[in-house]
This record gives C-alpha cells, structure tokens and sequence, in this order.
C-alpha cells in the first residue's frame, strides 16, 4: 500500500502543481518562477486522482524503484568493470572497446529506448541517475553514454518516423554508438551559423559541409547531422538527416588532443557530396533547429549529471586519503579544521547543484517548463565541479597532483562542462533573459 | 529425467564492499544507513540457475527458478536483482530488521518453502558473509532428508536424475554424485555472477514478488541462540612486504620460524 501511494504521489503533485502567479511588478516578487515539481515515476500520463490531494511532496533526493535499481546496476557496473581501465584509457586518449560493448550489453546504451525496441524503457531521470553514476567513475564514459542517450536516441525517439525507429532504435540500443553533429568551424555558441549544406535529389539529399568538435565519432555508426537545406531562408533551411558511418563521401578528417576526457573522441567530419536517401531525413524539413534546441536543453541536464558525478568522484577519491591515510603532525590531514570546512563547504555544493539537476529533470519529466532549469544546472554544476575537483588535488598534495591516482584527471575532466552543451556565458545568457522577461512590466 | 524446480534462497547483507562496524551497545554491527546487497554465495547460486537452462545442461530441462529471502521489507530488492539475473518468480517472508533468523529456523523455513513449491533441487549459498555460519543447507538436506553436495565449484547433470558436484578441497577436488532431490550449496569458483542489465530489471518488475508471513510457513523462529557480545578483532600489527620467496624464507628464519 505505502508503494501505491508512492507511486500516486507524483500525479498527485502534478494536479496540485498549479501555476505560480505571474507577477508584473518586480517589487513583490518573492518567489516567481518557482512551481512545484511535479515527479512522475514513468513516462505515461499521470493519473490524477483528487482523493489523494494532500499527500506530502517527498524531497528531491529521492529515488523511484527503477532509479535506485538504475544507480545501483551502474554504480556496480562502474567500479568493477570501467574503474580499473580508466587511467590507461585517459593516457592512450581512447575509449576501450569491451567497455562499449559492455554498456550496450548491460542495457546503459538504451535506457530511453522502449522495450518493444529492445531498450530498457526507463525513464528520463533513470538515465540522468547512470550518467551520473558513470561520471563519479570516469566522465569520458559517462559523456558518451549521455550523447548517446540524451541526445541522439531521444531525437530519434522523438522525431523518427516509424520506418527510422524500426531501423534504428534496435541498433541504437544493443550496438551502434551514435553521434550528434551540430558544431561546424564556424558555428559554436552561434550554432545555427551553421554552413553545412543539403541540396534536394532525386532519392534524397546530398549534403556537403563539415562538422567539429563531434562527441563520440571514432567510436559512432550513426550520426544526426544538422545541414542547412534552404540557407536562403536563414536558420529556418536546418533539418536534421541521418548518416550512417558506411556512406559514400563521409570521413573522419581529425582527432582532436585534449585536456580532459581524453578517453572520449572528439573528431572533425568531412561530408563530400553524401548521398542520403529521403526517409533519412529526421523529422520534417526546416525543423532541425527546433530539435536541436530542444534537445540540448535537455542535454543540459545530463551535462549537469555529469558534472555532479565528477564532483562526487573527486571529493570521496579526495576525502577518503585524508580521512584513512595521510597523517601529518600526528594526525590525519582531514582532521585539520581548514580541511574540515572546505570539504563540508564543497559537500553543501556538490548537494546544491544536484538538487539543480534533479529538479530540473523532474520538471522535465512533468512536462513542465524546465528551460531555464536546465541552464541553472548545467552551470552551477559545472562551476562546482571544476571548484571541487581542484581543491581536491590541493587536499590530496602530492598524491594529487601525479597521473597515478584519478585527482589530477578530475580537475582536467571538469573544464570541459564550462564548454560543451552551450558555454557557462551561454547558460547565463539563457538564465538572464529569461528572467528578464518574467520581470519586465 | 524430471524438470527441474529449483529453489535459490537469497539473503540481504551488509554489502561485502563495506567495512563492518560494532554498534556502541556491543550487540551486533551497524546497519542503518549502510549498504546492502545480495549475498555474494547467492549470486552464485542464482547465476548457476539461470546457466543450467540457458545453457540446457539438465536433460529434463528447466521448469521454475524461485528465489525466496526471508527478512525486511528491503529484502524485495535483492529478490527483484535475482529476476533481473533470470528467476522466474520470488517469494518474500517478511521478518522485521533486527529479528533474524537463525540458521535452524530458516532451515525448517525452507523446509516447508521446498514442500510447497514441489522443488527438487535447491541451491544455496555455502554461507552468508554476515554471520558467515555455513549451516543452513546442510540443516536442511538433515531436515528433507535429501542428499546434499556442499561448496560447489562444478555442477553437472546425467541420466536417470544424477547429478554430479565438485568441490575443492586442500590438495585437490573431491566429486560427489547423488540423485535428485537434492542440495548444493555453491561455492566462490563455481561462476561469475552477471550483472542484471536495464531492461532485465526492468522485465523483473513484472515478474510474480509473492508476499509471505513465518507464520504461512509454520514457523515461529523463537531464538535458540544468544548474543553475549560482538566486538571488533583486534586492530592488526602493521607487516612488512618481501620481495620474493627467498625474501621470505629468509624473514621467517630471521623471526624464528623456520
């Protein structure tokens, strides 16, 4: 009975989440924006039932069935089998196939996808619970799990026609690593400058353009690429097609060298008049920039798991030596009061920031607007994690400092969250403006 | 050849990962707020299950794999793990945290569990690594009256329900033969337990979780047993490292040993 409840309560909370009150005026604005989130435990509608209207909202921190199931299988998972690769694979600068194909074979490749598929059918916070899992371990995983899953098979979930999902959806889960292609040379932050180009045929499309800093292409089959089909008309010509690795005219121009998750690929792609026939087309066409703001907000969110995970791994990999090993004048190092304050200090925001991400999920989840969420995740996440992950070097001295153990990989892992998924200046953008339309009269 | 009907107890432990710690009171170790899992022995049993059919290694085939746990309500989860892995079905025995039962009484537990589900063959893990007694399968194959083949490392299945069981003992294995019914407990060698994949777990939420009493068994597991104190073992002496044999021999004649 008490899971029943359980269950009920977020459709509960749903009907209960009404709208906070607009107000037009900034001088009583207490707490706007805020509404209540609602936590539905599956996809399907929520079922509402006004007898149970005053079941208590439970705290953000906890989990469905399904997520704790999901975040102990990964945590697992983790530990015995990517832990003990992770240095080698960050110093070779390449991703270990066995892991690959043991994430596709434990089910972490298609959390979303659902069953009829061959995925596992969980829900959207299921998967931001093993992204950040994967993170506390290895970040490069963990981003390539989260592009997989966030980005390129939600797009597919969501915008492919049935003849596409029927193709793709199975291999997406059980084998081919996919890959989302948006940042061209000149287009980043201002993605939709974007100067790949698709011309209408007589089966389909040819595309010509090139495409970079593309998570995951050593590793991916299967790529969305964003080409602009009308550039006459602006942002509105971008659609999104689907190419896969074997197609005639596509490369792989450049592996990138990186400071951090060094074991996830980064390549430039080369697209020489590539044949793509009709029904790859994702979607319908000139909709691609919508997908694709769509989809990176949510990729957001999962940019944002990661980060608190790699936060995580960095303070418990931190505290863990000062707290069992290293002794000086006597003592262990976490004994010391200076310690003692910065690790609780960057505990409380480690704590904050995934009580961001998990809202901002939840409110995902809901069908609520979570945009601004998202942005207010994806930055503070990143920021802590880049703060904690250096102050635990610091804590660790020496032993923090060498590539023997995994601080020093941590700190160089955190940059990239200021970076990739919109910048921390783009997020703020979002976050401002936002804002400012909620405040001007 | 008759079907198998196996029956796997699984038992909620203290994760093996985590150091245990003595409560203040001194009478049992901490478990609140501590990780638990499924008791790595029962893995093995569960895994051996679920390869036997997978791999049709007994003529008569497979027919039921139900794993039972008797404990707290969280005992659900380890259940759920075990149909992730592959058992068809669970049964939960709902005995309140703190109320263990001893060996002898999960016995007799299992005893009529076999009687009700018409199991012919029942794995279990050697031991449990929280009170690591080594009892229960060998108290019930006493109480069935089965034969019983302990600390497995290879099972393997004949004509005319035999069934073979090795073990390793000091200096070598040691093979068993019996007919079915009957009880193995597993040992560590015996297999290397999977991990349950995202949508095996989420295929074991729909699998049957039948909710039970003691009392639905007969049993009341009043306490034969009495826990005088637990106390932590003695901090160890630090040691030193040799580099080789001869290293060693050399440090053990130097102590005195040799």
């Amino acid at each position: 009975m008490r899971l029943f409840v359980r269950a009920l309560r977020p459709a509960v909370r749903r009907s209960l989440a009404v709208s906070a009150p607009r107000i037009a005026s900034g001088r009583t604005a207490a707490l706007p924006a805020v509404q209540i989130a609602a936590r539905p435990l599956s996809t399907t509608a929520p079922r509402r039932d006004p007898s149970l209207a005053d079941v208590a909202p439970t705290p953000i921190t906890h989990f469905s069935e399904t997520e704790v199931a999901m975040a102990e299988a990964v945590q697992k998972f983790a530990n015995d089998v990517i832990l003990p690769k992770v240095r080698d694979m960050d110093e070779a600068e390449e991703m270990d196939p066995t892991i690959v194909e043991q994430l596709f074979e434990q089910g972490i490749m298609g959390v979303e996808i659902p069953e009829e598929y061959g995925g596992a059918g969980m829900n959207f916070t299921a998967a931001i619970v093993g992204i950040e899992e994967l993170a506390r371990v290895d970040p490069s995983v963990s981003v390539m799990v989260d592009v997989h899953n966030t980005l390129v098979n939600t797009a597919v979930i969501r915008w492919g026609s049935e003849t596409l999902k029927k193709k793709y959806l199975p291999k997406l889960a059980t084998n081919t690593v996919g890959s989302f292609c948006l940042s061209e040379p000149v287009s980043g932050s201002d993605a939709f400058a974007l100067a790949t180009k698709a011309t209408p045929t007589e089966n389909g499309y040819k595309i010509n353009g090139s495409k970079m800093w593309i998570t995951n292409s050593m590793e991916a089959e299967f790529f969305i690429v964003f080409a602009n089909l009308k550039p006459e008309q602006g942002y509105k010509g971008i659609s999104a097609f689907i190419v896969d690795k074997g197609m005639k005219g596509f490369s792989i121009a450049k592996k990138e060298k990186k400071l951090g998750i060094k074991a996830s690929s980064t390549c430039v792609l080369n697209f020489d008049d590539v044949e793509v026939p009709k029904e790859n087309l994702l979607g319908q066409e000139g909709q691609g920039y919508k997908y694709a703001i769509q989809i990176l907000n949510e990729g957001r969110i999962g940019i944002g798991a990661q980060m608190t995970g790699l936060a995580l791994g960095a303070w418990e990999n931190a505290v863990k030596y000062v707290w069992n090993d290293r002794k000086q004048f006597g003592k262990l190092v976490g004994e010391f009061q200076g310690m003692q304050h910065q690790i609780a200090q960057s505990y409380t925001e480690i704590a904050a920031a995934r009580a961001l991400v998990y809202n901002a999920a939840r409110k995902k989840e809901a069908g609520e607007d979570f945009v601004m969420d998202a942005a207010m995740a994806k930055l503070y996440a990143s920021q802590v994690a880049g703060r904690v992950s250096g102050l635990a070097v610091e804590w660790m001295g020496g032993m923090g400092f060498v590539r023997e153990g995994l601080a020093e990989k941590f700190f160089r892992d955190s940059k990239i969250g200021a970076i990739y998924e919109g910048t921390s200046n783009i997020q703020l953008n979002t976050i401002a403006k936002m804002l400012q339309k909620e405040y001007t009269a | 050849m008759s079907a198998l009907r196996i029956l796997v107890p699984v038992k909620r432990v203290i994760d093996y990962a985590v150091k245990p710690r003595v409560n203040k009171a001194q009478t049992g170790v901490e478990t609140a707020g501590v990780k638990h899992s499924m008791n790595p022995f029962d893995e093995l049993s569960v895994e051996e299950s679920v390869r036997i059919r997978e791999k049709k290694r007994a003529p008569g085939g497979v027919e039921d794999i139900c794993v039972i746990s008797a404990g707290p309500t969280k005992a659900q989860d380890i259940l759920r793990t075990a149909m992730a892995m592959g058992a068809d079905r669970g049964i939960h025995v709902e005995v309140k945290e703190g109320e263990d039962l001893e060996p002898l009484s999960v016995a007799k537990l299992l005893k009529a569990a076999v009687e009700q589900q018409k199991s012919n063959l029942v794995f279990l893990g050697k031991q449990s690594i929280d009170d690591d007694a080594n009892q229960t399968g060998q108290m019930l194959a006493g109480l069935l009256g089965w034969p019983q083949a302990t600390q497995a490392s290879e099972v393997t299945f004949g004509e005319g329900d035999m069934v073979t069981v090795t073990k390793e003992v000091d200096g070598g294995v040691e093979t068993v033969k019996a007919k079915l019914p009957m009880i193995i407990t597993t040992d560590l060698r015996l297999n290397e337990p999977r991990y349950a994949s995202l949508p095996n777990i989420m295929k074991a939420k729909k699998k049957p979780l039948e909710k039970k009493t003691l009392a639905d068994f007969g049993i009341t597991g009043e306490k034969r047993l009495k826990t005088l104190k637990v106390t932590e073992p003695p901090p160890r002496k630090g040691g030193g490292k040799v580099e080789d044999v001869d290293g060693l021999i050399s440090k053990l004649k130097e102590l005195g040993a040799l």
